[in-house]
Parts: C-alpha cells; sequence; structure tokens
C-alpha cells in the first residue's frame, strides 16, 4: 500500500463534517502555521517540498507563490481552480465532494503565506451539487473561528468564497478563469503580465489547482522535507489519478508518485486491470491534452526501462516516446477502441472549446473535428493524414493560450503512432474496428 | 412568460443576489454575473430571454451589451426556451468509450426527438456535452443539478418514467441555497 496524505481518511464516517474532520487532525495545519510561522516560512516549506502544480503544467509551487508581488499596495488574492474540464479529470470533484474540509484547510494556510485577506474558489458551474457542499465546510468553519475575523485570536482575517462558473473548459486557463471572476467572457489574456503581478482585478494573484492547495496541509504539518521524501527526484509526493475507460475498476486513486505504470494499470489496488479479459492498446496518461501512446510505450521507456508514474519519466523521449503526468486523467482503450474516433471526440471537444481568440486555433480545431469525422466514416482520402498533421502543427506555439497545443498534441501523437490505423480506415472506407 | 407580467426576481432570490453581490469588492460588482444568471434562470423558466438578461443588467449597474455576450459564451446558458427537464448526455471520450453513442440513440429512439430539440409536450430537452468530470462512472448524463452515472439502457428508462411524474422543474440552482 503506497502513502496515503490527501485520501487517508476517505473512509472515515462523517468526514465531511468539521466535527469529525478536526477530530481527525483537521485544521493543525491552520493552528501551526497561523501561530508558530512567519507567512514566508509557510512559502518555505512548500518550496522544500518540491510541490509542483496538480493542475496540468507541474510548475513548483512555493516558486509561484515567491513570485507575488509583496510591494504591491493592492490587496492580494488566492483562487483556487476547481474548473476541472480536461477530459478523462475527476479528481478534485472526488476530493471537495468527499473531504472538503481538505480544502477549505488548505485555502486558509496558503492565503496566510500569500498575504491574502480575500480568497475565492472558481469552481465549474456543472458541479453545482458540490458548491453547496463547499459552503456548508466553510460556514462550520467561519461558525468555528477558522475564517472571518482575527483567526484563532490571531490578527490575520480572511474571507472565503465559492464562485461557480457556468461551462467553459477554457476558464480552466488562469487567465481566462480570471476574466471569468471578473464576469466576462472566458477570453485568456496576453501574458506578460502574469497574474503574480497582475491578476484578479490587476491585483497580484495566485492561482492554484484545488489538490495542490489540498497539498499544503500535509507539507506545513510534516514539514516540506519530509513530503519531498516521497516520490522520485523533482516528482515528489503523492498525486491524485483519475482512471476511466476500459478498466476494471475505474476511479481515483491516490499514489506515491514513482509508482510503475505497469503495475498502476494491473494491479487490484488500482486499476484491476484491463476489462472482459481484453488487451491493452492505448493509454491517454495525463488528461485529453497530452499524447497518446501504444501499450509497448506507456509500459516501458525507449530505453527499454519500466516507465514510472512521473513528471520525468513519463515526458522521456520527448513527444516521439513520451507523454504528460498532466492533470493524471489516466484513460486507457482496450484493443477494440478506434483510435481515429477516440481523436474524433477530442477534436470536437477543442473545436467546441476554443474561445476564438486566435485564428489558428479557432480554425484548426474546426478543420481538424471535420477532417477526423470523414476519416471515421469511411469518406477520408490518404492526403487527409498529412493535412492533419500539417494543420496540428500549424496550431502548436501560434496561439494566446496552450489550448491550440492543447487540441494539436493527441493529432499529431495518434498519427505518429497509430498511422496504420488511420490508412486502414481510408482503405476499407469504413472503421476497421466499429462495433 | 407572459407579456404583460413585470420582470423581477422573488424577494429570496433578490436576497440571494444582494448577497452574492456582496462577496466582491467595491466597484466590482460585476463579478456577480455568473452566479446571477444562474440565479435567473433557475427563476424564470430554465433560460435567458432579452428581458431577464436586461433585469440582471441592472441588479450590477452594468449595461445590457455585457450580460448578452457573457451569456452567450457559456454552454450552461440558455438563450432560447427549453424543455422541463434538460437532459445532457456526455460524449467525450472515456464516456464513448464506454457507450455513450448507445445512449444518445437510446434516448432519441425513445423521445422520439434529435439532439437540441425538444419534445412536444415541452417536457424533454437532449442534448450533447463535453465531459463532465464523471469519466470514472461513465457513460453519464446530468440532468439539472443531479448526475445519472455509470447509465444504462434500463437507467435511462427508468430516470425517463420518474421524471414524467415529478411536478417541479430539476434545477441546479437548489444548489445555491446558502448563497
Ligand atoms: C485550456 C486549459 C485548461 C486548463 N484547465 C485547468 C483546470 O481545469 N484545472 C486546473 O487546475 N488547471 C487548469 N489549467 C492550468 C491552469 O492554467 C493553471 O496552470 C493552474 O490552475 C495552476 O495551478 P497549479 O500550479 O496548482 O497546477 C488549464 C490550462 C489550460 C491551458
Ligand atoms: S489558443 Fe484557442 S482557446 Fe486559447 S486564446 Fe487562442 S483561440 Fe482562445
Ligand atoms: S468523458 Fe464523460 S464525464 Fe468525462
Amino acid at each position: 500500500m503506497g502513502k496515503k496524505l490527501l485520501l487517508q481518511h476517505i473512509n472515515e464516517p462523517g468526514i465531511q463534517t468539521f466535527e469529525v474532520y478536526r477530530k481527525m487532525g483537521g485544521y493543525a495545519s491552520v493552528e501551526k502555521a497561523l501561530k508558530t510561522m512567519k507567512p514566508d516560512d509557510v512559502t518555505e516549506e512548500v518550496k522544500k517540498s518540491g510541490l509542483r502544480g496538480r493542475g496540468g503544467a507541474g510548475f513548483p509551487a512555493g516558486m509561484k507563490w515567491s513570485f507575488i508581488d509583496k510591494k504591491s499596495e493592492k490587496p492580494r488574492y488566492l483562487v483556487c481552480n476547481a474548473d476541472e474540464s480536461e477530459p478523462g479529470t475527476f479528481k478534485d470533484r472526488y476530493l471537495m465532494e468527499k473531504i472538503p474540509h481538505a480544502l477549505i484547510e488548505g485555502m486558509i494556510t496558503s492565503s496566510y503565506a500569500l498575504g491574502a485577506k480575500t480568497s475565492y474558489i472558481y469552481i465549474r458551474g456543472e458541479y453545482m451539487y458540490i458548491v453547496r457542499i463547499l459552503e456548508k465546510a466553510i460556514e462550520e468553519a467561519y461558525a468555528n473561528g477558522f475564517l472571518g475575523k482575527n483567526i484563532l485570536g490571531t490578527d490575520y482575517s480572511l474571507e472565503l468564497y465559492v464562485h461557480p462558473g457556468a461551462g467553459a473548459y477554457i476558464c480552466g486557463e488562469e487567465t481566462a478563469l480570471l476574466e471569468s471572476l471578473e464576469g466576462k467572457r472566458g477570453n485568456p489574456r496576453l501574458k506578460p503580465p502574469f497574474p503574480a503581478i497582475a491578476g484578479l482585478y490587476a491585483c497580484p494573484t495566485v492561482v492554484n489547482n484545488v489538490e495542490t492547495i489540498a497539498a499544503v496541509v500535509p507539507i506545513i504539518n510534516n514539514g516540506g522535507d519530509e513530503y519531498a521524501k516521497i516520490g522520485i527526484g523533482k516528482s515528489t509526493g503523492t498525486k491524485l489519478i483519475s482512471a476511466s475507460g476500459h478498466i476494471n475498476k475505474p476511479g481515483v486513486y491516490e499514489i506515491e508518485l514513482g509508482l510503475p505504470v505497469e503495475e498502476f494499470i494491473y494491479s487490484e489496488e488500482y486499476c484491476g486491470g484491463i476489462w472482459k479479459g481484453r488487451k491493452l492498446k492505448a493509454v491517454v496518461a495525463g488528461g485529453s491534452s497530452v499524447p497518446i501512446l501504444p501499450t509497448n510505450l506507456i509500459l516501458t521507456t525507449a530505453k527499454g526501462e519500466p516507465r514510472l508514474m512521473t513528471y520525468e519519466s513519463l515526458s522521456d523521449g520527448g513527444f516521439a516516446t513520451g507523454t504528460m503526468l498532466g492533470s493524471g486523467g489516466f484513460i486507457v482503450m482496450d484493443e477494440t477502441a478506434s483510435i481515429v474516433e477516440n481523436l474524433y471526440t477530442f477534436a470536437r471537444f477543442y473545436h467546441h472549446e476554443s474561445c476564438g481568440q486566435c485564428s489558428p486555433c479557432r480554425e484548426g480545431t474546426g478543420w481538424m473535428e471535420k477532417i477526423l469525422h470523414r476519416i471515421e466514416e469511411g469518406r477520408g482520402s490518404m492526403k487527409d493524414i498529412d493535412l492533419l498533421a500539417d494543420i496540428a502543427k500549424h496550431i502548436e506555439g501560434n496561439t494566446i493560450c496552450p489550448l491550440g497545443d492543447a487540441a494539436a498534441w493527441p493529432v499529431s501523437s495518434a498519427i505518429r503512432h497509430f498511422r496504420q490505423e488511420f490508412e486502414d480506415h481510408i482503405k476499407l472506407q469504413r472503421c476497421p474496428l466499429s462495433r | 412568460m407572459t407579456e404583460n407580467k413585470t420582470i423581477a426576481f422573488s424577494d429570496e432570490a433578490l436576497a440571494k443576489a444582494k448577497k452574492i453581490i456582496a462577496r466582491y469588492p467595491e466597484g466590482k460588482q460585476k463579478s456577480a454575473m455568473l452566479p446571477l444568471l444562474h440565479l435567473a434562470q433557475a427563476e424564470f423558466d430554465g433560460w435567458l430571454s432579452p428581458e431577464v438578461m436586461d433585469y440582471v443588467a441592472t441588479l450590477m449597474n452594468v449595461k445590457p451589451i455585457e450580460v448578452y455576450e457573457v451569456a452567450t459564451f457559456y454552454s450552461m446558458f440558455n438563450t432560447k426556451p427549453v424543455g422541463k427537464f434538460l437532459l445532457e448526455v456526455c460524449q467525450t471520450s472515456s464516456c464513448w468509450l464506454r457507450g455513450s453513442n448507445e445512449i444518445v440513440n437510446h434516448i432519441k429512439k425513445r423521445l422520439n426527438i434529435e439532439v437540441g430539440e425538444t419534445t412536444d409536450d415541452g417536457l424533454f430537452t437532449l442534448k450533447t456535452v463535453e465531459c463532465l468530470g464523471s469519466c470514472g462512472t461513465a457513460p453519464m448524463l446530468q440532468c439539472g443539478a443531479d448526475f445519472h452515472e455509470n447509465l444504462t439502457i434500463e437507467k435511462v428508462d427508468e430516470l425517463i418514467d420518474a421524471l414524467k411524474n415529478k411536478k417541479e422543474r430539476s434545477s441546479y440552482l437548489k444548489s445555491l441555497v446558502n448563497s
């Protein structure tokens, strides 16, 4: 059994309530931070922990915090990114629903470190039932003196609010999220300036993922060095993985970073192997945006070493033979799945979600969707494959925000690793695998 | 909505709206846009008419165009009337891998409508949506705030039968109680 830091009390009856959460040691990090540490000491521990952002990009959290403009006279904000719309990702929902106080506690401790007096949790609108769960938890925290004026008798005060979005994947991108929180369309901003300098209402702001903020709790409780002992190299700590698709046991699993991919897929503790006794064909390891890998490459690197669940091992070999840990949305496909049709669902998704500001993304995503649809339906031509690859190449790196790349990478990688299957669709004039 | 009815929130909704606006700093009341539009949609039959949007604009003291451009950007806001029960079936990868196409086809047949259409009795609208964060319990659909997961054809039939007997519109806004 791997070490659990976020989900260890998940099966405790009543853990959703303040009372039980507190009895299990909850809110200790707030007491420790506010009573015995300076805000910068908290940031220092997070730096030492090596914690990397769990929203997808993997940027070191402590470093991000240290960029916040503390010379500015303006108020500072912490905004939690609970937009969770990357296909294949459902870990933040699980955490917020099952153990909401873990997020609230992390928000208080992190807001203290950053000197934020007001913080927001921006949650995707479709998770409306979780808004209620979070608001209840927040009310309990206020009632017990962990939020509001002079928390625990100290001179630190904090107001915390939940803010629902309204259905737009792009609002997970941090600057689009801030626009949305200001009551506007979710159009990503040009960077710089970065949010740490000019974020919400042009004030210094940190945006962090739900899981990143929740991880601050064990880091402060046990110390950054202890946290850094878990994992391998620059992949420290534990990670929530959302496992879905053709496996026996879909669900959210907390793993120690460094777990072999093969063990994750086949052991009873995690995915429990491929369903219906079938064979593994491909995996999208980190949410829809990352390159897809065939069985041989997801289980072993190009050097022939076992592939591990770490940022480094998953990206070993670059995009030629590797992928990314991303958001930890682990989508598994068995031998009967059509790579082309799966890719079509992704292309349709990105086309639907493009905000439309940049022409390569706005036009390119629609074009890719159309071509993939025609190939899947058996109306494609061989030239379409190169056309697809070409469109993807022209989107990559030419847009305001990374959604363009996110739309292009799955396409380039599918053609790279499964070109034969595209050709079969075209030659047979139908999907060779359709059920 | 009847034409001679002036558009205004109920007292309860208005109290909520004021509380929501107060969460944002002085002069930043426009931040209340999305929560207020959700509230408005729940108050006025599940969709946002131009009149409703104008009313929301006055609450935040912004121009109507600022509301229109936002309402049309987000997929959860309906700018046309919808059925009493909106069935939103996820069609993205993980749901597709576990049979969302069959679910959509079954609902189409059972209700005799295409995606995007509403049944003649005004009860059901069928919509396909992108990943709703239920990939581990796929296939799934959302109706109001409720997630219906690990769907089978039988479960879909049971749901439709149950909804037919329900009086109230299923509103995701019931969840905003504490706000
Ligand atoms: C198109 C797009 C969608 C994103 N969606 C999310 C999301 O749903 N949740 C999230 O935490 N980060 C998302 N991100 C990443 C955020 O921009 C940002 O990097 C993250 O919230 C930072 O938090 P972290 O450092 O704690 O990971 C998205 C990025 C892009 C480009
Ligand atoms: S890349 Fe796409 S989503 Fe991002 S800003 Fe440009 S058009 Fe919008
Ligand atoms: S793919 Fe359907 S809920 Fe995620």
